[in-house]
């Protein structure tokens, strides 16, 4: 199949950037989205021009370094995520257009690729628990409530792709920041830090320039790993918990 | 926003349920809003407890209006390049009109207080001191109803999305059935308090009050 590329090109944060279109020809219904840029790499490359930089690792769905804007949907057409995103998808003779994550919080490096350091930031204000490395605790020594390991388990497959700031109106983090507040939080082992956690986020999260939610939704339906927007309800109300414990 | 926002749910309920009168006929109606100034009496001076909910909801108004002036603020730094194209998938119409509709909303604010509280404008020249009297005068004009019905479908609009997001910002939508219920929540008060106003413009029109 043919499609038409508009690509956002950017040579660095500093310049300018703007679209750039690109007829792709022979590419086949199985190839992955990823895999159809990397053959459009390997023609610019051919033709000596620079190659469209953009973030993969896994390409397996699972670590959450992949992530574009495709045709005005975060991650594209499927609930998933871009390497998981397959041509297939697609009509020949389709335009595809393609550019990065929009926020001010996710500064671009170059073409799709942009920086997502205000989230490992946020992760270190709170976003984690404290304890003895060295030999595992016996397992059954902490019972947990299976309602609240299943709730725990399901936000905690938030691989922070960055999809629901990018599809959020207001450019908010909060879903992301929900999901980490809601599965340290389920779990006994997260008790001990669980005020100081969402105190430290929030105030990083605004920090970073990220927006204020409104409770739109877009984020949820953006998010591959369908997120529920109830985390954010836990958020406030961890934030509320915490406020009146004098944080 | 979440707050403020309920003070004004509750006063639109009362006010909407008040405005009913109209339909028990003139001296109903008129003899509801003098005891509006008279209740409480002798507790509290005439017209007393008339200014302590204006107070509330002036401060309420303000909270209101400066929290959504720095969501929509902050909206606009966290995101200065704009995507070529961008779906919305999931977004009501209402919650992406939530600041619009708001500054609508306030618009008319200033437009119905000027009609019948600081102004007490009567279109059609009639006496202005008859809340009655006034209140007919007022939507016997076709498009003077009109302009109360579209900033009722705004304010419906707005209770909508805002009852729902009261409750997630209150912390109160922790799981999936509680997140049903407050978004059915949002559509019951948003029926009933944009329907409820509507009903006497749309009854003077038609000839029933007069």
């Amino acid at each position: 199949m043919k499609v038409t590329l508009k690509i956002w090109r950017q040579p660095d944060a500093q310049t300018k950037g703007a679209m750039h279109t690109y007829d792709l020809d022979g590419v086949s219904s199985d190839m992955s989205f990823l895999e159809m840029l990397d053959v459009l790499n390997e023609d610019l490359i051919a033709k000596g021009e620079d190659p469209v930089a953009f973030d993969s690792d896994c390409r397996e769905g699972i670590c959450g370094m992949c992530g574009l804007m495709i045709n005005g949907q975060a991650h594209g057409p499927e609930v998933t995520t871009t390497c998981q995103l397959h041509m297939r998808s697609f009509k020949d003779g389709d335009e595809i257009v393609i550019e990065p994550w929009r926020a001010d919080a996710f500064p671009v490096i170059k073409d799709l690729v942009v920086d997502r350091g205000a989230f490992d930031r946020m992760i270190q204000a709170g976003g984690f628990i404290s304890v003895n490395t060295g030999s595992a605790p016996e397992a059954h020594s902490v019972p947990v409530p299976r309602d609240d390991a299943i709730r725990a388990f399901n936000v905690a497959t938030c691989i922070g792709c960055g999809a629901c700031v990018a599809a959020c109106p207001n450019g908010s983090a909060s879903l992301f920041m929900g999901a980490k507040i809601t599965h340290l939080g389920e779990l006994p082992q997260g008790q001990p830090e669980r005020d100081s956690r969402v105190v430290g986020m929030v105030s990083q999260h605004d920090a970073e320039g990220f927006g204020g939610c409104t409770n739109i939704g877009e984020c949820t339906a953006a998010c591959p790993k369908e997120i529920p927007l109830d985390v954010i309800s836990q958020l406030n109300r961890d934030l509320q918990t915490a406020l009146r414990h004098g944080h | 926003m979440a707050a403020s926002g309920i003070i004004f749910i509750l006063y639109v309920l009362a006010h909407m349920y008040g405005n009913l009168k109209a339909f028990s006929g003139h001296d109903a109606y008129n003899e509801y809003a003098h005891h509006l100034r008279t209740i409480g009496q002798p507790m509290l001076p005439h017209g007393n407890l008339l200014w302590l909910m204006r107070i509330g909801l002036i401060v309420a108004l303000v909270v209101h209006v400066y929290s959504a002036a720095a969501l929509w603020r902050r909206a606009r730094s966290a995101r200065s390049t704009q995507y070529v194209m961008k779906k919305n998938l999931a977004s009501s119409f209402s919650s992406r009109w939530m600041r619009w509709g708001g500054v609508t909303i306030l618009l008319f604010l200033v437009w119905h207080l000027a009609n019948f509280t600081i102004g007490k404008v009567n279109i059609q020249g009639g006496e202005t001191n008859d809340p009655y009297n006034l209140l007919v005068d007022t939507f016997e004009v076709w498009w003077m109803t009109l302009i109360y019905l579209a900033a009722m479908f705004a304010l419906g609009m707005h209770l909508h999305h805002g009852t729902w997001s009261a409750a997630q910002t209150l912390g109160l939508t922790n799981n999936a059935k509680s997140r049903r219920n407050a978004k059915t929540l949002g559509w019951i008060l948003a029926v009933l308090v944009a329907g409820g106003f509507s009903l006497v413009p749309i009854f003077v029109l038609a000839g029933v009050i007069n």
